[in-house]
């Protein structure tokens, strides 16, 4: 099952490093990890996307719990959420395939942000499965380099992470 | 102002530190400098830094306070990582004080220069690296608040040198917040109310008990519970001692090398009350086994994540063992009924009792268990005694009946090798005049044999129980169980002469080769030379084996007996 874990963790220098330890310490899955200051810059707020058995996430959430810098952890994929992931994809642009470029980024309310005479790069957010399956209706062979930043999310409503 | 070395100092006065375990060198200088300048805390110079961390582990099991090691950058932190793994294993609070380059040559490869943080991170409960002068009186009563609340454990704190030199008002606070860290101590009353629900329909109980029973302090708590309910009771290698061994309810140790009444009765229990234990791999053998049983399970642990990580908990109860067991103490007061068919249960562990798993003959050569149990006559169950790891561990384990709590001290989690000699050393800094023997092998001993020097500085009088049988007793066992007797390194061909190695490091030497020469030779080093560190090296038949003994991968009740063979 797919997961996402949101973590407050104070914002200290090898925090990152410590989630990241126990992870590969202990033999648990970390598909993207996404980590920054929050409005509160002393706390960070990491979201990562992990999969495992129940009992591998009440592990890996008790686990989170006990590492000293850690202040909160919740499992938002437990209830009502959004989550999002950002693309940058730079793709081959010429000739007919220049305006079919554009034409998908449009389809997929990409917005094209860097133009030169051979490539585009295409920022596109939305649910990581909406990324993959933009990168799937692309030609491949025109794909030059794509870049994603990995999983963030958040409850909806009243449901709120915070100290 | 005080310097930032001074301020280190003055921090462990405040924390009432009366010795600090360590070993000097660059880094470190200005620290060394200012516990040069006063004498409210011990040094105790060790000869290599491992023994430093095992001495201050041990100084900790044995007294319940926060060990303090403290030790140069580089070498001197990486040589104590075994010891911060071995105290992490086994929960054990300790503080260890690490020397780092000055700070702007961190990065820089410089001399004796190694990312601690980096390498201790995986087996310390927690880290720091002072950045700052003015947050080093703060991190040094975070890293002893850490260590010794909700689960305790090794916290290190690195020091680079120029904050050592750097000067700052000094102001220790008394009390301390941190949002991110609060442990539970009070269990959850509705649980516990579940809880002594299933203790009064169980039918054929076990209460099980670890590590966590010591470490709180609950053992007498945990016996009046004991006592009270009539069940049987079995503990851990880390438990021994939480529950009285003499005690008739006391069914012996469980596990690999458990009784063949403890490991029975934990198997076919019903209810097991599971507390400050966490189901290890060397305890219930293989999972799939241990589950093929219908039982519920009561655990009480400070660790949620103990709890259904390795046998799914009924009712999971976290909190302080002290607490929890205090709460159903009273609870139990307004009235409590045993099942009737409890009895029918007792007679069953007695008849499993019958079985007399731990005998052994005593003929020719002197079998390891006899010295232990000579041991426990001579000292009459009162000493403190200290193993390593292998056959000898187990031997004490098994025939030196505990009856108090923080008498056993062993390397139960990460089974650390040469952790005796130097347990020894922490024990008696704790308990200055007490009985410490022990327990050893002639290849675990070997492993830190140079802190005998450690032990002629400071009149350190351990009694070594050197099992000797000229292997690597545990790796030979399996090998002529499970490899056909191809005996792959598991035997020592040049051995020192322990007698003249313990004489030139300025103590006694004894060697015992006949099973009459054993109790004499004990006494003689209990009280002739009371007060001199005694080397008894016995020569003990070469195939004794543990039993019984629970091969890795099978059930708790597919044990191998004495008798089998």
């Amino acid at each position: 099952m797919r997961h996402i874990i949101s973590i407050l963790i104070e914002n200290e220098s090898g925090a990152l490093s410590r989630v990241a330890g126990l992870f590969s310490a202990r033999g648990y899955n970390i598909e993207s990890l996404t980590v920054a200051p929050t409005e509160d810059p002393s706390l960070s707020r990491m979201t990562i996307l992990t999969s495992g058995s129940d009992e591998v996430l009440e592990q890996i959430t008790k686990q989170l719990n006990k590492l000293v810098d850690v202040v909160k952890v919740v499992d938002l994929s437990e209830a009502a959420h959004v989550e999002r992931e950002l693309m940058l994809i730079k793709v081959r642009a010429t000739g007919k395939d220049r305006e079919e470029m554009k034409r998908m980024a449009d389809i997929f309310r990409g917005r094209i942000i860097d133009v030169t005479e051979s490539t585009f790069v295409i920022e596109l957010t939305g649910a990581s499965a909406k990324l993959d399956s933009f990168i799937a209706a692309l030609d491949a062979g025109l794909i030059l380099e794509t870049v994603r930043t990995g999983v963030c999310g958040i409850g909806r409503g009243d449901r709120i992470l915070k100290v | 102002m005080i310097s930032g070395a001074e301020i280190v100092i003055r921090c462990l006065q405040e924390e009432k530190v009366d010795c600090v375990f360590g070993y000097p060198g660059g880094s470190v200088l200005h620290i060394y400098d200012a516990l040069f300048k006063q004498d409210q805390v011990k040094h105790i110079l060790v000869r290599h830094e491992q023994a430093a961390v095992h001495a201050a582990d041990a100084y900790s099991r044995s007294s319940q306070r926060v060990g303090v090691a403290l030790v140069t950058s580089g070498p001197g932190v990486t040589n104590t990582v075994t010891g911060i793994a071995t105290a992490y294993m086994d929960s054990i609070p300790m503080v260890v004080i690490t020397g780092q380059v000055p700070t702007q040559y961190i990065g820089q490869d410089a001399f004796q220069e190694c990312d601690t943080v980096g390498i201790t991170r995986p087996c310390v409960k927690h880290n720091f690296l002072v950045k700052d002068v003015k947050d080093l009186a703060l991190t040094i009563k975070k890293a002893f608040h850490i260590a010794a609340t909700g689960r305790p454990g090794p916290v290190v704190v690195d020091i680079p040198k120029d904050i050592t030199a750097q000067m700052c008002e000094f102001d220790y606070p008394k009390t301390i917040q941190m949002r991110s860290y609060n442990p539970v101590v009070k269990g959850h009353l509705g649980q516990i109310k579940k809880a002594v629900q299933i203790l009064q329909e169980a039918k054929r109980p076990i209460i099980y008990t670890g590590g966590g029973v010591i470490l709180s302090d609950a053992a007498g708590k945990l016996t009046q519970l004991a006592r009270k309910l009539n069940f049987p009771v079995t503990n851990t290698l880390m438990g021994l001692g939480g529950y009285p061994a003499t005690d008739r309810q006391f069914v012996g140790m469980l596990g690999m090398h458990g009784t063949f009444e403890a490991n029975n009765a934990m198997h076919y229990a019903d209810v097991i009350l599971a507390v400050g234990a966490r189901f290890d791999d060397r305890v219930i053998g293989n999972p799939e086994h241990f589950s093929g049983e219908k039982r519920r399970v009561i655990h009480i642990d400070i660790d949620p994540s103990s709890i259904s990580k390795r046998v799914k908990v009924d009712v999971p109860i976290v909190g302080n063992v002290g607490d929890v067991v205090d709460e159903m103490l009273k609870l139990l007061d307004s009235g409590f009924k045993t099942d009737p068919e409890v009895a029918d249960w007792w007679k069953q562990i007695e008849e499993w009792r019958g079985r007399e798993s731990l005998r052994y003959k005593q003929e020719n050569h002197i079998m390891p268990q006899y010295v232990v149990e000579k041991l426990y006559e001579v000292t009459k169950g009162e000493a403190f005694v200290t193993s390593d790891v292998g056959q000898h561990q187990m031997f004490a384990a098994q025939y030196y009946k505990f009856d108090k709590p923080r008498r056993w001290i062993n390397s139960g989690g990460l089974g650390t090798m040469g952790v005796g000699l130097p347990y020894g050393m922490g024990v008696l800094m704790a308990n200055p005049d007490a009985q410490v023997a022990c327990i050893t092998g002639e290849a675990s001993i070997q492993m830190c044999i140079q802190e005998m020097s450690t032990c002629k500085q400071y009149g350190l009088p351990v009694k070594i129980i050197n099992l000797n049988n000229g292997m690597l007793g545990m790796v030979r066992q399996w090998q002529e169980m499970f490899y056909s007797k191809r005996y792959s390194q598991s035997y020592v061909t040049s051995l020192p002469d322990f007698v003249k190695l313990a004489e030139s490091y300025g103590h006694v030497g004894i060697k015992i080769e006949k099973p009459e020469d054993v109790e004499p030779a004990l006494r003689k080093a209990f009280t002739e030379h009371k007060d001199d560190l005694v080397f008894m090296d016995f020569i003990i038949d070469p195939a004794a084996n543990v039993f019984p003994m629970v091969a890795a991968g099978k059930g708790l009740t597919e044990m191998i007996l004495a008798e089998d063979l």
